[in-house]
């Protein structure tokens, strides 16, 4: 049997890389307490702020679908697919606290047909691609069961 | 409008869009030509060229207005390049029109062409973790038709539009671009074909999504004082707004090739969207109103999108594109045509020519040589169109 994979970020320093409750890592404004994703790190985006402070936020991990998508084709380097290629769905997800919509992918096995804008969803870490040696992890955005919509699942937030 | 804020459009040129395979340099002489014989200028005389980049050609596409001058024979005349993404040709058309305007220049050419890849356009090469658009497709695999998508979808969801509307738009879009000779895509399609066709992205078929083209655009323009004495007659085609506005913060709609939207949560968004404000500076600069304009060319990078720009353009309000599309109004014979030409879904994308194109549709249109295609009676016309990273493009067109 071969050893487990090392899981590495597919980038560093996106999000934490908490196997249970991870989160994606954004940058908060000291000085007017704008949110970014990615983080900012030179200028605050608010064009009335002249902030050049930033620290590192986690950002909500959960939030509703703002739209959906998916990659029926697959899509060109610099994307590293499998072989042979299993198309995903892609979610643009709404986070309340910060007011912003945030891309992500779908977990592999949910499709198109069980998304629908208002869903909310978790964010969760799974393998973007692998090499000999690696997994490379990356954000994906996972359905939360029908039960929990109701709200239930924000109190795990 | 005053003339002073005005130039005159003395002659437009584009080269057959395709995948014909050549130098993009090709493709943008022959267009320039044609521009040139029609506004009955000679190339010595032009002072002031102004190109339209690609970044798919080496270094001459990054220097496309010095590559043209060269490639047309060095006479001296004064030279930009601009890159905006697909903005690129309204970026070149409003750095002639400041040098017109500034009386620094009588005569401009704009020019832009590209040579494309098959299939997906892809980020530049090289392991670029800095940059966004290299990053989207690593990270996540969203191509363009990803984002087209996500519109698309969003559309249904709050209007009720239906995958059999998206299928209407390519149909009326293969109809009106039949007869026009610069099309590379001529045939009529049902919206069956459509509808059958492989599903790319969500709710958006391989038919819907705009093809990547070769292809080459050209404008002559000029100041409405030596229009009038090289044409001898006061009817003249002028450019009376050109907007090349970016978004204002926050930016709360999803953009190309972004993974996340500016926060709200310290500043709220008001005032228009920013597809909105493209349209809407140009019609302020104008000093018209969308009820004035009798005719479109809008950027369908897919079928859906061009229901989003009716209302981004103001021809309907918000929610009522498609009823606008079902009643006829945007197709030729309705009240306000929209892409005539037969639109990227007829043309494919050649990006730095594409918004000159735009504006070389809307002259014919106005000037009634429009062929096969012609909007009777055309008077006022605008074109809308949106680069990556925040590039508004629109120009309004009368006569």
């Amino acid at each position: 049997m071969s050893p487990a994979k090392t899981r590495l970020p597919a980038i560093e320093g996106w999000f934490t890389l908490d196997e249970t409750a991870p989160a994606l890592l954004g940058s908060k404004c000291t000085t007017c307490g704008n949110f970014a994703f990615p983080k900012e790190t030179f200028f605050c985006r608010n064009p009335l702020c002249q902030g050049r402070e930033f620290v590192d936020t986690a950002l909500s991990r959960f939030g509703r679908v703002w739209s959906y998508t998916d990659a029926c084709y697959q899509p060109p380097k610099p994307y590293v697919a499998a072989d042979p290629y299993v198309p995903f769905a892609i979610a643009a997800v709404e986070l309340a606290a910060e007011k912003m919509v945030v891309m992500g992918q779908v977990v592999p096995g949910v499709g198109v047909d069980s998304l629908s804008v208002g869903d909310e969803v978790e964010l969760v870490l799974d393998t973007l691609y692998e090499d000999d040696d690696h997994e490379y992890v990356v954000w994906k955005w996972r359905p939360l069961p029908a039960e929990w919509s109701s709200g239930q699942g924000r109190a795990h937030a | 409008m005053p003339d002073d804020r005005r130039i005159a459009v003395l002659g437009a040129g584009m080269h057959p869009w395709g995948k014909w395979g050549r130098n993009f340099v090709e493709y943008g002489l022959a267009a320039a030509g044609d521009a040139l014989a029609e506004a009955g200028v000679a190339w010595t005389d032009v002072q002031y060229v102004a190109g339209a980049d690609t970044i798919r050609n080496g270094y001459p596409g990054f220097v496309a207005g010095a590559t043209f001058a060269q490639a047309l024979g060095w006479t001296g005349a004064r030279v930009s390049s601009a890159y905006a993404a697909c903005a690129s040709g309204a970026q070149a058309i409003n750095n002639a029109r400041a040098q017109l305007l500034a009386g620094l220049c009588d005569v401009a050419l704009v020019v832009g062409a590209d040579t494309t890849p098959k299939g997906f356009f892809t980020p530049v090469g090289g392991d670029r973790t800095d940059d966004p658009d290299w990053l989207r497709f690593h990270l996540m695999g969203a191509t363009n038709p990803t984002y087209f998508a996500l519109y698309a979808r969003r559309r249904m969801e709050l209007f009720g539009a239906t995958e059999a509307d998206f299928a209407a738009v390519k149909v009326k879009n293969a109809r009106h671009g039949l007869e026009n000779p610069n099309a590379r895509y001529r045939k009529e399609v049902t919206a069956a074909e459509v509808l059958e066709s492989p599903m790319v992205a969500d709710p958006l078929r391989l038919l819907e999504i705009c093809a990547t083209s070769d292809g080459g655009a050209a404008l002559v323009l000029s100041t409405l004082e030596f229009a009038r004495r090289h044409a001898g007659t006061a009817d003249l085609v002028t450019i009376d707004a050109v907007s090349t506005v970016t978004p204002r913060f926050p930016q709360t709609v999803i953009e190309m090739p972004n993974f996340s939207t500016d926060s709200a949560a310290t500043a709220a968004s008001v005032g228009p969207t920013f597809k909105q404000s493209v349209a809407l500076a140009a019609y302020e600069e104008a000093g018209i109103a969308p009820d004035d304009v009798d005719l479109a060319e809008v950027y369908d990078l897919s079928s859906a999108l061009e229901l989003d720009w009716y209302e981004d353009i103001g021809l309907c309000k918000e929610g009522e594109a498609e009823r606008l599309l079902r009643d006829g109004d945007t197709t030729i014979g309705g009240r306000v045509p929209v892409n005539p030409s037969g639109g990227l879904s007829c043309f494919g994308e050649a990006i730095p020519a594409q918004a000159i194109a735009q504006v070389c549709e809307l002259v014919w249109q106005l000037r009634g040589q429009a062929a096969g295609r012609q909007v009777e009676g055309a008077r006022v016309g605008i074109t809308a169109n949106q680069g990556l990273f925040g590039h508004g493009s629109s120009v309004i067109v009368s006569r």
